[in-house]
């Protein structure tokens, strides 16, 4: 691990005495504070750890407190949750918080990856890091998909409904007997609805682990922390900390410097939570579930769009039915991003000092946005011209998948990177 | 130590060996035992499993119409066909766009082919498919876009197979037993 100025309590001091038994305090200074040497030129990119680790304590402190308000059972689920809008002291705000705060996460969460694949972050020796992000991320989709079941609404049952029903696919395994619900798919979906449709059984165990995951992500966030910590955070110019003139400690440069992103973030965190609440959100959720009426336009939350066109855009059996791959291509495009580290092998990092890198970098991002809009869509909306949604979502999604299976391989053999300079210091120096 | 804990040449298999390998195996199938509960506690209840049939009496329904009842928590379409229905679905039996070929007269009763009973559960992602819609004048699921004629097949769209019929039995001309 980096070490900067160690943690010296005073002889004699109640807390040298409580450091010698349990050195807590002394791991925070080494973690957060003036004892980890951080790259002196981070700019407001590297907020966004600092930034996604607020947003998680909000998330369960806020979660905490609303839990004392709801019921979840399938009479009461959705009439509680009024009640904690109409009713309880602040629960409009602690509820609005909770809500807009997971839309926030996510904000915070794609651009803090976006950061680091801009800027190279998951190259050695920090694949473990990266991948530690990304078991965070996953672990963040489930806990906002059952956390958005709990309020009971039109969308929570039939989100909860289409998102269980991936798991037939593996009907495409094993079929079963007709009529009889019994293929390999049917199997594993009624294993985790514990019944045969969504219903109180599903709510009730959604409800646990929806309390349960944000903690297992704490966990796995002080490991993904701990493994920062090990080579140091990356930079800027992607190139390794030289010494001591280039690095400077977290606490005060880094801590005041979050602080001010942090009351950015606030200012329009709260702008969303107080002026426009539901914007994030869907209407159809206000109206209480229903499971012989499905509303006419299913749509996740905004934050799983990309991944929803994905799914939607195999439209063609092969071997397996469209809906197999579908899911398959779907799961894949998270996973594929584990073996990133070894799909991208240029020894560069930084973007910076790869020109082309950094253009398909952009036209990723155009890309995803794409995927993101035509998520929203019927597969029949007409975009342009005669040309579709799904088609738009078809060609979005080869992108995806080429970028980075066939282009990132290719680039990083090919491209011709700019020099790099001999150390952070030194290009600061330069440019005075 | 005893003899019993070397061979001879002081390698080899040892009783020790013997000792840790059966210990450790006894821990791996005791931990499964004790897995098992863990994992089957979240499949369908006894109460769940107990719901799982439902007589519906039919002789309320008008030829042309249809009903909805529920049946482990979801949609069970009973439609009663009119003898043009009939005929238009058995018309289809060869369609090239039968995605998940299926005579007509497989999906019904023998004798009651006005009665068509299946799971109003699209197949694809599983909201419900709204009647008399789509390009089929069957039914059409308005989440992703699916097709089904008037037998309840899928004729366009992402899903991958035929509205299901399930397990039924007429206990007498006007009360059905659903699974």
């Amino acid at each position: 691990m980096a070490h900067g100025p160690e943690f010296k309590p005073k002889e004699g001091s109640l807390l040298a005495w409580t450091e010698q038994r349990l050195p807590i305090v002394g791991l925070v200074h080494g973690a957060l504070g003036p004892g980890y040497p951080a790259p002196r030129n981070l700019n407001y990119l590297w907020n966004f750890g600092v930034l996604a680790g607020f947003c998680l304590v909000m998330q369960i402190v806020t979660g905490i407190i609303l839990v004392m308000h709801y019921t979840p059972h399938v009479d009461m689920a959705f009439d509680s949750v009024e009640r904690i809008m109409r009713d309880v002291n602040y629960g409009w705000m602690l509820r609005y918080i909770h809500a807009n705060g997971a839309s926030f996460f996510f904000i915070v969460v794609y651009i803090h990856i976006f950061r680091g694949l801009y800027y190279g972050s998951y190259k050695a020796p920090r694949e473990l890091l990266w991948m530690l992000g990304l078991v965070i991320f996953l672990l963040m989709m489930a806990t906002a998909f059952m956390g958005y079941v709990l309020p009971w609404g039109q969308m929570s049952f039939w989100g909860a409904t289409v998102i269980t029903n991936f798991f037939s696919a593996f009907n495409d395994l094993y079929a079963g007997d007709p009529g009889m619900e019994n293929g390999l798919g049917d199997v594993v979906v009624q294993l985790l609805l514990g019944g045969f449709s969504v219903d109180n059984p599903t709510l009730s165990r959604f409800f646990s682990l929806h309390y349960l995951l944000p903690f297992v992500i704490a966990g796995v966030v002080i490991l993904h922390i701990w493994a920062l910590h090990i080579p140091g955070s990356n930079n800027p110019l992607g190139i390794d900390v030289k010494g001591k003139q280039d690095k400077i400690p977290f606490h005060p440069y880094y801590t005041a410097k979050d602080a001010f992103g942090l009351f950015v973030f606030l200012t329009i965190f709260c702008l969303f939570v107080f002026y426009m609440p539901n914007a994030l959100g869907h209407p159809d959720n206000y109206i209480p579930a229903d499971p012989l009426v499905t509303p006419a336009h299913i749509v996740p939350e905004w934050y799983y769009l990309a991944f929803y066109t994905i799914l939607k855009s195999f439209t063609i059996d092969f071997i397996f039915t469209a809906k197999f791959w579908g899911v398959i291509a779907m799961f894949g495009a998270i996973i594929l991003l584990f073996f990133l580290p070894w799909l991208d092998t240029s020894k560069v990092r930084s973007a910076k000092f790869r020109p082309m890198f950094r253009f398909f970098f952009w036209v990723l991002m155009v890309d995803l946005v794409l995927l993101t809009w035509i998520g929203g869509k019927s597969a029949d909306d007409i975009i342009f011209m005669n040309v579709q949604a799904v088609t738009i979502g078809q060609i979005a999604t080869f992108w995806y998948f080429f970028h980075f299976l066939v282009l990132l391989p290719v680039l990083s053999r090919v491209e011709k990177t700019l020099p790099l300079p001999d150390s952070i210091a030194s290009a600061v120096i330069k440019k005075a | 130590m005893s003899a019993n804990d070397k061979n001879e040449h002081g390698e080899g298999v040892t009783r020790r060996d013997m000792l840790a390998v059966t210990t450790v195996s006894a821990g791996a199938v005791g931990s499964a035992m004790v897995v098992w509960p863990l994992i089957d506690n979240m499949n369908p209840a006894a109460d769940t499993l107990a719901l799982s049939s439902i007589e519906v009496d039919i002789s309320t329904i008008e030829e042309g119409n249809s009903v909805t009842v529920k049946w482990r928590g979801k949609p069970v379409f009973i439609r009663h066909r009119t003898a043009a229905e009939v005929a238009e679905a058995r018309a289809d039996d060869n369609a090239e766009d039968l995605k998940d070929p299926q005579a007509d007269a497989e999906r019904v009763t023998d004798g009651k082919e006005q009665w068509l009973i299946m799971s109003g559960v699209c197949t694809h992602l599983g909201c419900v498919p709204v009647g008399e819609e789509g390009d089929f004048g069957g039914w059409f699921c308005p989440c992703h876009g699916s097709h089904y004629d008037k037998s309840g097949r899928i004729r366009k769209g992402p899903a991958p197979t035929n509205l299901v019929v399930p397990n039924y039995t007429f206990l007498t001309d006007t009360v059905v037993k659903i699974g």
